[in-house]
């Protein structure tokens, strides 16, 4: 399988914020890679840095095997993005917004190839419409019809849920699975939502302060062993006397105002409910998460609660 | 390039605050014609009146190439400020409404992406002068008719027969021409340093502002310095209106006083021009996109 993005080394020093910090990752071809991590840990200057918008401070960038910064333009031939807010020009419609972005990509289109792609996007029956008139789900699918229209290897999206309704978000993370499993793109897509790179991404990395924290399949950071089940009963100290004199006892992690907590496979999750039952537990709720998640969780908190000290 | 430039200029000429300006000129050139047609013989009068006593003035002073001359005299320090609405609009305002980091992310490189939208805003300039050619020239010649043209400067009046004035609006078009895309070229400079369009407008109207005023004060420091503003040497064009005297004092028909003078002005505003587009180049080529 070919490498498509090396990032080797990459630092970012802005004055006094260094918002990238010495950070390596590759993306394989097919891979929907996530690349999560709070607001303000790094995502956006990294993926800036990957489309040539940043220059990088120290380290090096590789895309399709060639230095990015010597093979600008061959790469970027091979690239579709969306960063941020998909923000287009509002006084053009959405059929001149991608007509102009298809000629920048230095490619011929016909009229009826630049439909299809807004057909892709389900914007067809509004190509000539003012950008202005669209609501914020149809500007991020037209964002996604430009980063799309020069049929791209890689697609790079920086948290292109962002402002979107229910709705909206899943209509986009089903169009990221399509293009990964039916048009075989590689895609890098960056949020903050752990739960959102769960459920389209085949390997992930997070980043906090610019530094990688964790990389790795997502298969293999959500391993079910790894579930946190969180029980809240009517009877706490019961519960407690109870699990401690079972097998469950080592399973045991915490207890807290909130209820109890135990390690275990998320295939043992029934079993449990059936053992609360059969001790007459009465049981207000159980909750299963992942331990990725209270790990995500400890790491934005705790930057919440410093950001709140500062304010 | 020639497809960047397309784009560029497709996408000035529907912006809606391109057209301010047409409207803007076409609203000051209709008022100053019906102002002249209306009551031009008292402003002809003031014009002529240290030499009506001496001169016997045959023919009509009052035509189109009069109104012509005061109309550019007027707008060519208002057209400016048209200019730079456009001008530091390219790169600050792609910045504003966020497209400049979809377009630097294109596979074309920033010096061609700069000097697309500099070349598209130089073809604005050039439609808004043909727009004041042909309302403030053409239109006046067809309502007024052609005759000699008077130029009434302080220390003289200069006479100009009427087949002797055309070509000289053309190379004063021209020159004029060079002079606003100088002005664009500024407010494309300060363009690249923004976020919003409006600190960049701000900017290239203070600094015309303030360089003629400088230009314009008699103080022996700003004598020497004032013939490197470019500023000074926009209103050259007027040049092409002055002829050269033979030995009896009367003016040679067909000939420019002082062409040397207007083309160092000419090359003075040509230097400015290359030097904001380069340094715009220069900075926008290393600088980070972070709009």
């Amino acid at each position: 399988m070919n490498t498509i993005i090396k990032v080797s080394h990459l630092s970012k020093q802005f004055k006094e914020l260094r918002a990238v910090d010495d950070l390596s990752f590759t993306v394989q071809e097919g891979d929907v890679y996530g690349f999560l991590g709070q607001n303000g840990a790094g995502k956006s200057t990294t993926i800036r840095m990957l489309l040539t918008l940043i220059a990088p401070s120290s380290g090096t960038i590789e895309l399709f095997g060639y230095n990015l910064y010597t093979h600008r333009k061959e790469i970027l031939q091979q690239v579709g993005a969306v960063i941020e807010r998909p923000d287009l020009y509002k006084y053009l419609t959405a059929f001149e917004c991608l007509s102009i972005f298809a000629t920048m990509s230095g490619l011929k289109f016909t009229k009826t190839q630049l439909m299809e792609q807004l057909e892709l996007v389900g914007l067809s029956a509004r190509a000539n419409s003012k950008v202005r008139t669209y609501s914020q789900g149809m500007k991020q699918r037209l964002g996604l019809a430009v980063a799309l229209v020069h049929n791209p290897q890689l697609i790079v999206l920086d948290e292109p849920t962002n402002g979107l309704d229910p709705q909206g978000i899943a209509d986009m993370r089903n169009l990221i699975l399509m293009l990964s499993r039916e048009r075989k793109k590689t895609i890098l897509v960056s949020s903050h939502l752990l739960s959102e790179v769960e459920q389209i991404a085949n390997r992930m990395l997070i980043i906090d302060k610019g530094k990688k924290l964790v990389e790795g399949s997502v298969n293999e950071l959500f391993h079910p062993d790894d579930t946190i089940v969180l029980l809240e009963t009517t009877d706490k100290t019961l519960a407690e006397k109870t699990i401690s004199q079972s097998d469950y006892a080592g399973a045991l992690v915490q207890i807290d105002a909130s209820g109890l907590e135990l390690k275990m496979s998320r295939d043992a999750v029934p079993a449990f409910n059936r053992f609360l039952v059969e001790h007459k537990i009465e049981v207000k709720g159980i909750t299963a998460r992942h331990t990725l998640e209270d790990y995500f969780l400890k790491i934005t908190s705790a930057n919440q609660h410093v950001e709140a000290y500062k304010n | 390039m020639w497809k960047l430039i397309k784009i560029e200029v497709f996408k000035i000429f529907k912006k809606p605050r391109t057209y301010i300006a047409f409207i803007a000129v076409w609203a000051i050139v209709s008022l100053i014609q019906i102002a002249i047609y209306a009551d031009g013989q008292k402003y002809m009068d003031f014009v002529l009146k240290d030499v009506k006593d001496n001169f016997l003035v045959i023919g009509d002073p009052l035509n189109g190439y009069f109104v012509c001359f005061v109309i550019l005299q007027t707008l060519l320090i208002h057209v400016p400020l048209l200019v730079a609405l456009i001008s530091a609009d390219m790169i600050a305002g792609e910045a504003n409404m966020g497209t400049l980091r979809l377009i630097v992310t294109k596979p074309q490189s920033r010096t061609k992406l700069l000097l697309s939208k500099f070349i598209a805003s130089s073809v604005y300039v050039l439609m808004l002068l043909l727009w004041i050619a042909v309302i403030g020239l053409f239109l006046s010649m067809g309502i007024f008719g052609t005759d000699g043209l008077i130029n009434a400067k302080s220390s003289e009046i200069i006479l100009i027969n009427a087949n002797d004035i055309f070509w000289r609006y053309l190379l004063a078009f021209a020159f004029a021409a060079l002079a606003l895309i100088t002005v664009a070229a500024l407010g494309f400079f300060f363009s690249i340093f923004a976020e919003n369009s409006i600190g960049p407008i701000v900017a290239t109207m203070s600094v015309i502002i303030v360089f003629t005023i400088l230009s314009t004060l008699e103080i022996p420091l700003f004598e020497k310095i004032k013939q490197f503003f470019f500023t000074t040497h926009m209103i050259a064009w007027k040049g092409f209106f002055e002829m050269k005297e033979n030995a009896d004092g009367e003016s040679i028909p067909g000939t420019i006083r002082n062409l040397p003078a207007v083309l160092r002005s000419a090359g003075v505003l040509a230097a400015h021009t290359v030097f904001f587009v380069g340094a715009s180049i220069f900075i926008f080529k290393r600088k980070d996109v972070l709009s």
